[in-house]
């Protein structure tokens, strides 16, 4: 049966009119799999995070002071990296795989991952963190 | 959302708005304007529907003479005669001006925030600070209004009228807040680019919180005892920071000497920086520092793009500690 699921991809997305109904199932089940995967196609998923919150959030602390965020209005300096399609990235931080926990470990305190950095860690909270992150995913 | 000392834990108020006021003086400009509106109204309504009345010829005309005489001269000698009178008898209960029996504090406009200067009423030293007016309530406050380079004027709304800051010449305003709050200002005379983004807010204060607020103020900044303060100390000085800003108990400037830019004392005290344009906290610190012109196109702090960034961080959370 696996053995047969690449073949009938390949009939199905040919021919999918005149595929059966089983190997069309299989190929739903399939890309849904691919999608629940990490290195999927829909944004990472923040566990808690609210966007709306977070864009609340990141009007209000204001961090268009250093970056580009789209709908959020405030200054877009380029002090720090634009944000427009950070939620595509595959690395934030300049190397720093794009995954939520670390997305919300960094917005928390930028130093602890890379030392250098210029962005300061603002004693956010975890939940406001985890809002915050949430909204960025969106924007890809 | 995070805990702060001092203002920066209130929410801060909406856009000023002549329609709110927190004092006297404006409640009467409130009501004159209110009066004056509904008048001119009224008069407007009346004049429409005499036109309308006119062009549709069914009524009986009056004589002209009963016209010029009734319409021309009684009525407006009569309306404006008791609007005249009402306007004199309530601009007379506005605050006499003038500093007698009043706090005097001083405040200067300058390209593109405020300088308020206060007296220490222990050491009878003066305290500079920036961009927040603060005073007691229920008590005549005199500002003496000057401006250090162009024509500005104080506005805040809530509280009393404009007064232009002429540079060479001293103006006074006296204000008071009936109850404590926080009353957005605004520069009321173009005054170059960032004319917009030069805003401050009065801080009305009970006297004893007022007291206690201005005894802080008046102490200089401490050593902090925390090694990434001392960092940020540091970094204020390599950076060359006191050319323009003075922090007390580190880089006294010269008694009476201009600054160029605020004096940085209780800067973390304060609920905003740059004249109203953000909230104070590191993250808007650092973004300050790093490139003001991004918040502020035109303003005459330089940028720091050659800033390392445990400096740059360093300093923001040294400028933040200091409440």
């Amino acid at each position: 049966m696996i053995s047969t699921v690449p073949s009938l991809i390949t009939r199905s997305s040919i021919h999918h009119r005149a595929a059966p109904a089983l190997p069309a199932a299989l190929l739903v089940a399939l890309l849904a799999g691919c999608g629940q995967g990490g290195g999927g196609l829909g944004p990472p998923h923040v566990r808690g995070g609210d966007i709306d919150t977070g864009k609340r959030l990141i009007t209000q602390y204001q961090c268009t002071t250093c970056h580009v965020i789209p709908k959020v209005p405030g200054p877009n300096g380029e002090s720090g990296p634009s944000l427009e399609h950070v939620g595509r990235l595959s690395y934030i931080a300049g190397g720093i795989p794009n995954q939520a926990d670390n997305m919300v470990a960094w917005l928390r305190d930028p130093p602890a991952l890379k030392p250098g950095t210029r962005m300061p860690s603002m004693g956010l909270s975890e939940q406001e963190a985890r809002h915050m992150a949430a909204y960025l995913y969106t924007l890809r | 959302m995070r805990v702060q000392e001092g203002v920066a834990d209130t929410p801060l108020p909406p856009l000023q708005s002549v329609l709110h006021h927190g004092g006297g003086d404006a409640a009467v400009i409130g009501e004159l304007a209110w009066g004056m509106t509904a008048a001119g109204t009224l008069i407007f309504i009346a004049v429409m529907v005499l036109l309308a009345l006119s062009l549709r010829g069914h009524v009986r005309p009056l004589s002209p003479k009963l016209w010029i005489a009734g319409a021309g001269v009684a009525f407006p000698v009569v309306v404006l005669s008791i609007l005249l009178g009402w306007s004199t008898w309530r601009s007379a209960e506005l605050r006499p001006q003038g500093s007698n029996d009043a706090l005097a504090i001083s405040v200067t406009g300058k390209m593109w925030w405020w300088e308020v200067r206060y007296r220490d009423p222990a050491s009878g030293r003066e305290i500079a600070a920036a961009n927040e007016i603060h005073i007691p309530v229920g008590k005549n406050v005199y500002l003496g209004l000057n401006a250090a380079d162009v024509i500005h004027s104080l506005w805040i709304p809530a509280l009393a009228g404009k007064r232009d800051m002429i540079p060479g010449r001293v103006t006074g305003l006296t204000l008071r807040a009936d109850k404590p709050g926080i009353y957005r200002g605004q520069c009321a005379e173009y005054c170059g680019i960032q004319h917009a983004r030069m805003a401050l807010h009065v801080v009305a204060h009970p006297q004893a919180e007022y007291d206690a607020w201005l005894a802080s103020q008046a102490q200089p900044a401490l050593q902090p005892a925390d090694p990434a303060l001392q960092r940020g100390r540091a970094a204020f000085l390599d950076q060359r920071c006191q050319t323009c800003h003075t922090i007390r108990g580190m880089t006294e400037g010269q008694p009476g000497q201009q600054s160029l830019g605020p004096d940085l004392t209780h800067v973390g005290s304060r609920a905003q920086i740059a004249a109203g344009t953000l909230r104070t906290h590191q993250g808007t610190l650092a973004g300050w520092i790093a490139d003001p012109h991004a918040a502020k196109p035109g303003v005459y702090m330089p940028a720091s793009p050659d800033i390392d960034g445990a400096s740059l961080r360093a300093l923001a959370a040294y400028l933040e500690s200091l409440k």
